[in-house]
Parts: C-alpha cells; structure tokens; sequence
C-alpha cells in the first residue's frame, strides 16, 4: 500500500491501483469518458486529467499509477479549463443531433457534458464524414464515433476477434474494419460486444424495431413473440430496477399489452434443444463406445455469434458441432408448423418475433438453412435494449403493471431452460436430462447444479461417470465423460485449438459467443454495475430453483409435441425442422467460394 | 564491402586487421575521397566517380591513389563535393570534365587546382584547404568522425581507426560498472531530443531484471530538413554497430534492432551490408572476438509515420502493431519491446559511444558547456548559404553556426527566424542569436534542442505561415490516439488556416492561445505536447505579425497569397504592356491612352507582372 493526498485528502492505495481507483476509494469522482470498468485503461479522451505536484503536464487519472507520498489535485481551475476545451474539441467532432439519436438521455458523451456543466459549443471546425454501414447485426456510424476505442478492446483483446481498429491517423482517424470493408464482409462474429460498450449512438444493434411495429399493426399477421431466458434477468434495469432483479411476470405482461397474439417462451425451445441434442449426444457417445465411427467431442451451436465465429476461424472443425439449430429458431421452426397446424393457419400468415440478448441472432434469422420451404423461422430479432424502448414508447408502465404468465402451450418451461442464459447452463441442463436417460437417477450434484461448470472462469471441466446404467444403456457403464464450458470468444479458441489438433480429451463442450453468456450479451442492456455478470446469473438460477420441473424431459408441452408431431428426438420431423448444416467461411471469407 | 571475410576469433585477430589496413594503405601517395551522401548523390556523384575511375586507370594511378566513397562531407550545398589527401584538399561543384582535371594535374601534376577549391565570398578568394575553409574551421568532429573521411563499406578502415575497440575496452576493461561510469562521467545525453543521460539509462536497463532484454537504436529521423542520422548511417554504420555491441553487453542484451525509416533507402542498404560483412567478421554472432558474449542485430523498417520516432510507438510498431505510443510509466527500460527491457538510443548517441570509451571520458566533457557535454550534430537548412550537415561543440551560439559555419543568408538578405527542434521546435529570432546551444538554454525560451535540426528562414518568410507549416504536418502525422492531439491539433490549424486566409478574428489570437496551452498540458505523448511549441513560440516573439493578419489584414511578409494586393503605379508605368501579356490570368488591361490596371478579381497573386516589368511600376500593398 501507499499513501498519497488526494485534494487534501489521505487515501491508501494498493501500489498497481491508478490515481482515478485511489479518487473512487475515497469519493472524489473524476469525470470519465473513454475508460470503461477495468478492461479498458487507454488514456485516449483525456477527460479524466489531475494536477500531480512535481509533473510538468496533467496526468491521465485512468492510467497513470499511484506513488507514495503523490500530491494530486483533481479540481482546480488549470484542470476544469482543461476538460472543458477537451470536451468541447469532442464534441466539435459530433453531429450533436442528440434529439434525433437513439442514445439520447442514456449517451456518456451527453451525461458528460451536463457533469461538466457545458452551456454552450465554442469550438467549431471540419466534421470527419458520415459513413454509417449496416450489417444484418450491427450498425456503425462513424460520425458519432469519439474514438474512445472502447470496442476495439472488446473485439480484439477481449473476444480475440479483431474484426475492427483504428484505421488512418490523425484527424482521419476511424474505427472501421482494415481497408474500411463493410462489418458483414469480415470475420466479425456479430457478438455485438462493441455495442454493449461504446458510450454514444456510433455502434448500435440493426434495429428491427420498425419491423415489428409493422407487423403488429397489420390486423392479417398473427404475431406470436417469444423471449429467451437471459431477457427476464436484465429487462428490468432499464426501468429502474436493480440489476439481477427477474422480470418474467412484467415482461410477459408488458409483451401482451404490446399487441403480440402469442406471448410465448423460447424456454420451451431450450427443453426441446436438450430433447435434440442429448439425444444428438448420446448417438454419438453410443457409436464411439461400441467402437463405430464418431465426432467428438460434440460443441453446443445455440450461440450464433460462436457459429459465425467457429466458421470463420476453425472451418475444417464444423463436424464438431451439433446439427441443432439454436432454441429460438427450433421454436420459430414449431410455431410454424406444429403451432401453425393446430392453428389452422398458413405460416406465411404467422410473424414470429424473438426477444433476445443477442445481436448475432438478427445475423442468424437470415441464414438461408434457417427457415422451412422459403419461409424463415423467425421473423425479427429484438434485442433486450429494443424491447425496452418498444415498452416505453407503447406507453406502458412497466414497474407498475401486473405480472402475466407466458400463453400456452410454449410458455411452458423446466428449471433447465431459465440457466440456458448463462454460462455452464446449457451443459447443465444437458447433463440432467441425459444422466436420467442413461441411469434413470437425477444427476448425483447438491440442487442438480453441476458445480465444477458454475461460474465466470474463463475455461470449466467436468467429469460425469455413469453407474448402475439402464439395460439399454449397458455399453455406457462406468464411462466416465468428460466436458468443458466456456464463455467469450477467446476461450472458445484455447478449446478448438486443441479439438482441430485432435488432441481435445473432452466428450462434450459448451460454447456460449459472449464472456459469461447471454446474461452479458450483446443486445443486452448497458450498465455501470461491475459485477453485473453474478447479479443476473443469480436472477436466472432463482427462476431454476423455483420451478418444480427442472430437468427439459419433464417438460409435458415438450411431450406432448413429441406424441402428436415430432414422434422421437432426432427423428425425421426433427431432422428436417430443427436441425441445420453449416458453412466454412475462413477468415477472409475465402472458403465461402470452396466447391462443396 | 569488405575483400573477403575472415572471422576474427579473438583482440588479437582485431589487431592484425588494423595492422594489414595500414600497411596496405601506406604506399599510397593520394587518397581521394568522393562523398557519397545522400546529397552528392542528388547531385550526381556517380558520375564524377565513374569519370574519376576511368582516368585513374588511364593515368596508372592504381599504384598511387585510392579512391574511396565516403559518408556526407558536410557541406551539401556545394556537392559533389571530393576530397583529396594529404593536404585535405576540397572540392567543391565537381563535374566529370572537372575530376578528369584533378586527375590529370593534381594527383599526377602534382598541382592543386585551386580554382575548383572552395572559393570565400567574405574574402573574394579561393579556399583550398578544408581545414581553413569557415564551415569546417569551427566544428567539431566525433559523432561524425568517421563520415567523409572512411570509405562506409570498408570494416578494416573502420577497425584502421580504432573501430570496435571501444566494444573491446567495456569488455575486457571497464566492464559493466565501469561502462557505465565512463558515460556518466563523459555527460553524454540523448541526442534524439530528449536529452537523458546515457550512462543513467543504460544502467537502469542493466539494473531491471528480466531473462530477455532488448537494445533498439531509433533511426526514425522525421523531423522536416532533419538528415543526421542518416548521414551517420550512410557514413559510418559500424560505428552504431559498435555501439549497439556495447550497449547489449553491458545491459545484458543478446538482440538489438535498428528501427529505420522506409525513406532511407540508402542508409538501409549500406547498414545491412555493414550488418552482414560484421557477422562474417564473427563481430556479431556467438561468442564475439571470444569472449564469450553473443548479440546480433536485425533491422526493421518504418512505414513512414513521423510518430514512430517516439520511442513507445516504435517498439509497438516493432511488433507489428499500429504506431502509437504507450502510456509512460511503465518506460521501456521497465517493460519495452515484447514487455521485456528495452533500452532505445538514438543513432547520433550511439556514435558518441564507442569513441567515448577509447579516448576517455574527460576528452569528451572538455566539450560543452554546463550540464551540456559533446557536440551535436545539425541539419542545417532553409534560407542558408552553407546548407548541409555539422557538428559543433555545445555552447556554440546561435549566431557563429547561421553566420560563421552556414555563412549567413542566402542572397544577402536579413536573417528573420530559426526553427529548432523541427516541428516540436520553436522559432527563434535576432534577439537570440547570442544563445548558447545547449539543452538547457534553449528550452529556457521556449525551442529545443531536438534532434537537430535547424531551419534557417530569411525576412520573406511568414512567421503565421510558418506556424500553419509546422501545423499541417503534426496534424498530419498525429496517431489519432488522444483527442487533445487528433482534435486539438486539427482546430488549430484550422484557426491558422482562417488567419493566413485573410479571415482572421481578434477572438482567434486568444483561442489559439488557449488551445495551445490546454493541448501542450494534456497530450498523452511527446508529439502532441510540442506540437503547439511552433505557435507559442511565433506567437510570443511575432505577435505583431500574427495581429498585422488578424487586424489589418496584411501579411507583412507578402507571403500569405490572400491579403496580397499587387497595384500598378500609374505615374512609373510606362504602358509598355509587358506585364499585361505576361499576365496568365488575363487580369491586367490597359493601353497606351489608358494606364495599365490589375482586375483584383481575377488576378491569382502569381507575381509575374512584377518579374516583367523593367521600370519598378508593380508593387505588393
């Protein structure tokens, strides 16, 4: 520990701590802008400049380390001047059309200038040029852009992706992808990590808003909306409520009042998922322990930024994925068929729309394999952010509504599905189901949570031995198999390395794109709080608990669909609505020309 | 390129290849050393050597001359420029038909030819002898030792004049400690501008643990006019070799890397050739002269941005990231290139070096002044008569460099301003001719040493134009990385821009003020915390010219093209209508009833009017 003077004040600081950590130890606040929590410590706004006796210049408070005996000023008049002619060289850079942005009231760049007290522009000058490019997930305008490089970070250094970064120099400085490509022709993953962290409107999701208005509006489209489990978990903080507060009643009610015909759960998709892909897992366990011909270890596909990302980057290992498309477009898929049929309805009369935390999902909704006879299986995505607009410009009191519960017969949902939104829980919900078919026992883990695979470690394993196995299952006695969980690109690399060489020891992996899964993902919403990730984990693992399902087989609408439609698990039916193929892409987009 | 290559296993093997030079080179009656800088080569040296070798063969010179090609000479402005010894007899402007005399009537007549010499303008007389020639009397030579007096590609003259022995020394007899005392005894500081002992820095580096440490010489010289270290590395690459050798053994370093930029082609070409004909020498490589110590060196080139000079930018650039500096502290010595170690030196530090250990500490403090020791080399530039390269002991004034070794102002006219420090400099007027140059001294009113060089501007230059110059060129080599530096930089020069358009506002004298203060204050690197150096200093010392724009909107200078007002008087005008065909513009009308008169509107301020016409009629208001 050292000790420095903060404005007066004795403030004991780890050594490694910087000035601005040492400010918010003791309550001095210094205005911020382009540091984001602790992943992003560049120095690059200059806005959080200090006065340090001894220093010949102003020193960056976000980057510059404590020192004993450090005497630092954070509010004189040399560094409120600063500020304010650096804050307004920011914003003589900007359209400043805040009335017309979607981040208005909810910008940084704004909140800022209020935290500055800044009455006026003084600074004028050259704007750099518009360029807004619009890729099925995300929407960049770079006008909008302060270079704060916030989502470089989380691209390059966080997801290992570096799909985007700082183009030119100077004061033609962009965030763009090499050679200003458009985002969709990259290998960019569609995360939308970048829009989660960018502080104005220059990154955002591809809005389906409009769309959806549109739909609802149309009185010959019946619309049926679904919404995944990680939405319930943060929904709630844009109207105010603590993060980690469930929201599921609200939200459902919300979503009524909205005008939508259906208001389903894609939890019910996640208990069909387990029913496809346990059952696509235990055909392949079976063929490799009667010594047939298998790939493994199997890897989830429900996460459409890591199907992308997979495609890009390890493109001879697609094998290794399972065929399951992801919960919601399973869902999609049945509300247009099996849905449709007890409806009586043509599908192309039905809109599906899907409510998630997710940008990569607008990307995959357009995929050609992801729809039946031309017509797709999920008709716009919102992200967690977009409904919350939407609520808010239907008017609708939120916080003050009565809750509602989902519409039958896919609003009904196991404990299994709630944890699909973070990470470890697929797997999980996974591992019920499956050591239930194999012993016909409940997994042998306090509350069936598999611990070793709970938590935000960047790489989890688990073994499961099977004991005592039923007659059918006689060739899986004493196997013991092996998994791992992991969440954010960059781990779901340190895994593949080691399945392309061939050298992976595990049976089964779980991928989710987003560092701590959907509870984090991209579409969901922005918050200060820094330990968000456990806040909305918690939320999900409660709404678990509280169920009296809580293993998808039990799931008795998930039955039913199997007797009166799709007859068995990776049957025929299933085969042709609910599974999908994949395309190797490459880096450069170069395999998408391979000859099949 | 060396005659053959022999790996020299030990001191002694050292010796033997001094020894071998000398007597080789003893029976020589004329050395003639064509200089082969980047200048002369502009000027077409190639030819002059190719006619200077065909008539040495003629005459049967091979048992009597050497030629050699060397490094920069110095004095540019009059290449090629050829040497010929004993008597250090210099030529200036040299031609083919030119050199074929000095073959024919000094090397084999005996008889120097004085009127391709030098020639004084003070005196109205021919010079011959460089050392009595002004530009050279008063410098001082130990950085550039070696540069117009060694043939570049050849080791074994490099070794003939103690080359490697300053490498043998802090080894076999300084050691590490001692190493660095001689440094720090000698004074010797960053040349690259910064001015941070050296000795300090290198022992900093030997003191921070770490497995794997780097030693980087920073040859990223971009600052306009600015040639130095190129002339080192052209003239005298092993000497940096050397030095890099010393620099890896006493921090602890087996790698080093010369960070170069693309734009040197030259330069590049000859210290990669240096580099190889080292390695075949067994100075680089395992186990050097046996001694156990390992080091080799690899050279990397810049994509020409001037940022990559900082240090920080250049070690991500290094590894093949985006240049832009890092965050300081932690400072390479802490944690450099790949996170390891890292000691970065400038090439004109690193030339010091070697040389500091043969000759001794004390030799070198005898020159300078205060806490200013050595010599530094300049670039000297602009409205100067002697443009080229020198080196001069610190302390020095101002007014003995422009006057005495640059020989004043080109065409007799009044010296108005010097910029030091290029564009992170400040500009210097009269009152300062009398400054010492030393590091302290000059940032005392507000220019820096730099990394050297000097832009001699003469009473036609605009000091407001000047700062947009200065401006335009950080703007546009500014990383991107910090607002203060993208932004700021950029609303400055659009300020200046509005000025020297013509367009100026009081208020824009005061706002450029403030912005300067704000971005020199919180620019995250050396770039950015000088760039506003250029206009607060003219903003300081020609205030009056920046108000003359902004007010009364006149450019004193008659450079600033848009507040110019070319008038024809019509009582001198003698309608000779010269100026009026001459006009591109078709803006001039009149006849011989009616005076000749400039259309404002359509005339573009090109000057050709007052060119043509022969009675003083056309003035500039």
């Amino acid at each position: 520990m050292v000790e420095l003077t903060i404005n007066g004040i004795k403030v004991q600081a780890p050594e490694d701590a910087t000035i601005m950590q040492a400010a918010d130890s003791v309550g001095i606040r210094i205005p911020r802008l382009c540091k984001y929590k602790d992943i992003h410590n560049i120095g690059a706004c200059r806005i959080c400049v200090v006065e340090v006796e001894g220093a010949r210049n102003l020193q960056a408070s976000c980057v510059v380390k404590v020192r004993d005996g450090m005497v630092v000023h954070t509010n004189t008049e040399r560094v409120r001047m600063a500020r304010r002619i650096i804050y307004d060289l920011i914003i003589s850079d900007h359209p400043k059309d805040c009335m017309g942005c979607f981040r208005n009231q909810n910008c940084e760049l704004q909140k800022l200038g209020y935290d500055l007290g800044v009455d006026e522009y003084r600074i004028q000058g050259e704007r750099r040029e518009k360029h807004v490019d619009i890729s099925p997930s995300i929407t960049r305008d770079t006008s909008k852009c302060i270079l704060c490089r916030r989502c470089v970070t989380a691209c390059r250094d966080i997801q290992k992706v570096g799909a985007i970064g700082t183009q030119n120099r100077g004061f033609q400085s962009v965030v763009s992808p090499s050679m200003g490509l458009p985002l969709d022709t990259t290998d960019c993953s569609m995360c939308g990590q970048c829009t989660v962290v960018c502080p104005t409107g220059a990154l955002s999701e591809t809005f389906h808003v409009n769309r959806v208005w549109k739909a609802l509006a149309d009185p010959s489209r019946r619309v049926v909306v679904q919404t995944a489990p990680a939405v319930r978990a943060a929904l709630g903080e844009p109207f105010g409520y603590p993060c980690g507060t469930p929201v599921t009643g609200k939200m459902a009610a919300a979503l009524k009042a909205m005008g939508f015909d259906d208001v389903f759960d894609t939890d019910w998709g996640a208990d069909l998922t387990i029913m496809e892909e346990g059952t696509e897992l235990l055909h392949r366990l079976t063929a490799a322990v009667s010594g047939k011909e298998a790939v493994l270890p199997m890897i989830t596909s429900c996460s459409p930024g890591w199907i992308k990302h997979i495609e890009h980057a390890w493109p001879d290992d697609l094998g290794h994925l399972s065929t399951c498309k992801s919960p919601h477009t399973m869902q999609g898929a049945m509300i247009k068929s099996y849905y449709a049929e007890k409806l009586g309805m043509d599908p192309k009369d039905l809109f599906v729309v899907s409510v998630m935390p997710c940008t990569a999902k607008k990307y995959e909704i357009q995929r050609p394999v992801m729809g039946n006879n031309g017509i797709p299986d999920v008709d716009a995505v919102l992200t967690t952010r977009e409904l919350a607009r939407m609520i808010r410009t239907a008017g609708i009191d939120f916080c003050n509504m009565p809750e509602a519960e989902f519409d039958a017969p896919m609003g009904l949902s196991t404990g299994a599905a709630d944890i699909f939104g973070v990470t470890g829980g697929v797997m999980e919900a996974a591992l019920r189901t499956v050591h239930v078919l194999v012993t016909g026992r409940p997994i042998p883990f306090d509350n069936l949570h598999v611990t070793p695979i709970v938590g935000f470690e960047q790489i989890k394993e688990a073994e499961i031995k099977f004991e005592n196995v039923l007659p059918e299952f006689a060739a899986f006695e004493g196997v013991t198999v092996k998994v791992a969980v992991t969440s954010g690109l960059a781990g779901s690399d340190i895994l593949l390395k080691d399945v392309h060489e061939g050298k992976s020891p595990y049976h089964f992996i779980e991928v989710m794109g987003c560092p701590g899964g959907c509870i984090a993902g991209g579409g969901q919403p922005r918050t200060e709080v820094e330990n968000f990730r456990e806040l909305r984990a918690k939320a999900l693992y409660s709404e678990d608990e509280g169920k009296t399902m809580r293993m998808s087989h039990e799931n008795p609408a998930i039955q039913q669909l199997y007797k009166e439609y799709l007859g068995e698990p990776c049957g025929e039916r299933s085969h042709h609505l609910l599974h999908t193929t994949y395309t190797p892409r490459g880096f450069f987009n170069e395999r998408l020309n391979d000859p099949e | 390129m060396a005659k053959y290559m022999r790996r020299l296993e030990s001191v002694s093997d050292l010796e033997q290849v001094k020894q071998d030079f000398l007597e080789e080179t003893s029976n020589y009656s004329y050395t003639v050393i064509v200089c082969g800088g980047t200048g002369c080569i502009s000027s077409h040296c190639g030819e002059v050597m190719t006619a200077l070798k065909k008539q040495y063969v003629t005459r049967g010179l091979r048992e009597e001359a050497r030629i050699i090609e060397s490094g920069c000479l110095g004095l540019c402005a009059l290449g090629p420029t050829v040497l010929v010894q004993p008597g250090n007899i210099f030529y200036v402007n040299m031609t083919p038909e030119k050199i074929v005399q000095i073959v024919d009537k000094h090397l084999v007549g005996g008889v120097v030819q004085t009127q391709y010499t030098y020639f004084d303008e003070a005196s109205g007389e021919h010079i011959p002898c460089m050392d009595d020639i002004p530009f050279f009397k008063d410098q001082i030579k130990i950085a550039l030792r070696n540069c117009g007096s060694i043939d570049y590609d050849s080791i074994e003259e490099y070794i003939a004049h103690d080359g490697y022995q300053g490498f043998v020394k802090a080894v076999t007899e300084l050691g590490r400690e001692g190493t660095f005392e001689e440094l720090k005894k000698s004074g010797l500081r960053g040349r690259g501008g910064a001015g941070f002992p050296t000795g300090v820095k290198w022992e900093s580096g030997f003191r921070q643990p770490g497995e794997q440490k780097y030693i980087v010489c920073n040859a990223d010289e971009g600052d306009p006019g600015a040639y130095m270290d190129r002339s080192i590395l052209e003239g005298d690459p092993h000497s940096v070799i050397e030095a890099l050798m010393i620099g890896g053994y006493t921090i602890g370093a087996n790698k080093g890397y010369v960070y170069v930029r693309a734009e040197y082609p030259i330069a590049v070409e000859r210290l990669q050739n240096a580099i190889e004909v080292a390695r075949g020498f067994g100075l680089l490589g395992k186990n050097i002269l046996g001694t156990g110590f390992d080091f080799d060196l690899e050279i990397r080139i810049g994509a020409g941005a001037f940022v990559c000079g900082e240090e920080t930018a250049l070690l991500n650039s290094i590894e093949g990231k985006r240049g832009e500096p890092r965050q300081k502290p932690p400072f390479p010595f802490q944690s450099g290139l790949f996170g390891c170690p890292t000691i970065i030196n400038n090439v004109e530090t690193l030339a010091n070096v070697p040389v500091i250990l043969t000759k001794g500490a004390e030799w070198y403090a005898s020159y300078g002044v205060g806490r200013s020791k050595g010599t530094k080399v300049f670039a000297l530039a602009g409205d100067i008569k002697h443009s080229g390269i020198i080196e001069v002991p610190m302390g020095i004034h101002m007014r003995d460099i422009i006057y005495t070794i640059g020989g004043g102002i080109k065409n007799n006219k009044e010296f108005k301003a010097v910029q030091s420090g290029g564009p992170s400099g400040g500009c210097l007027t009269k009152d300062h001719l009398d400054v010492s140059v030393d590091y302290e001294s000059l940032s005392a009113i507000g220019a820096i040493m730099g990394s050297g060089g000097l832009i001699v501007m003469d009473e036609n230059t605009c000091m407001v134009d000047t700062a947009r110059y200065f401006m335009d060129f950080v703007q546009d080599e500014s990383c991107g990385h910090c607002v203060s530096c993208r932004i700021g930089t950029k609303r400055m020069l659009e300020i200046l821009q509005k000025i020297v358009s013509g367009h100026g506002e009081p208020d824009d004298l005061e706002n450029l003020k403030i912005l300067a203060d704000v971005i020199k204050d919180t620019a995250m690197c050396g770039l950015g915390q000088t760039a506003p150096n250029p206009i607060l200093t003219t903003l300081r010392y020609f205030r009056d010219e920046y108000e003359a724009h902004v007010v009364d909107k006149k450019c004193p200078a008659h450079v600033c093209k848009d507040m110019l007002t070319y008038e024809i008087d019509p009582d001198v005008c003698k309608r000779c209508s010269l100026c009026s065909r001459n006009c591109p513009a078709n803006a001039i009308s009149g006849g011989k009833t009616e005076p000749y008169h400039i259309d404002q509107d359509k005339c573009v301020r090109c000057g050709t009017c007052i060119s043509h016409c022969k009675f003083g009629a056309i003035h500039i208001r």
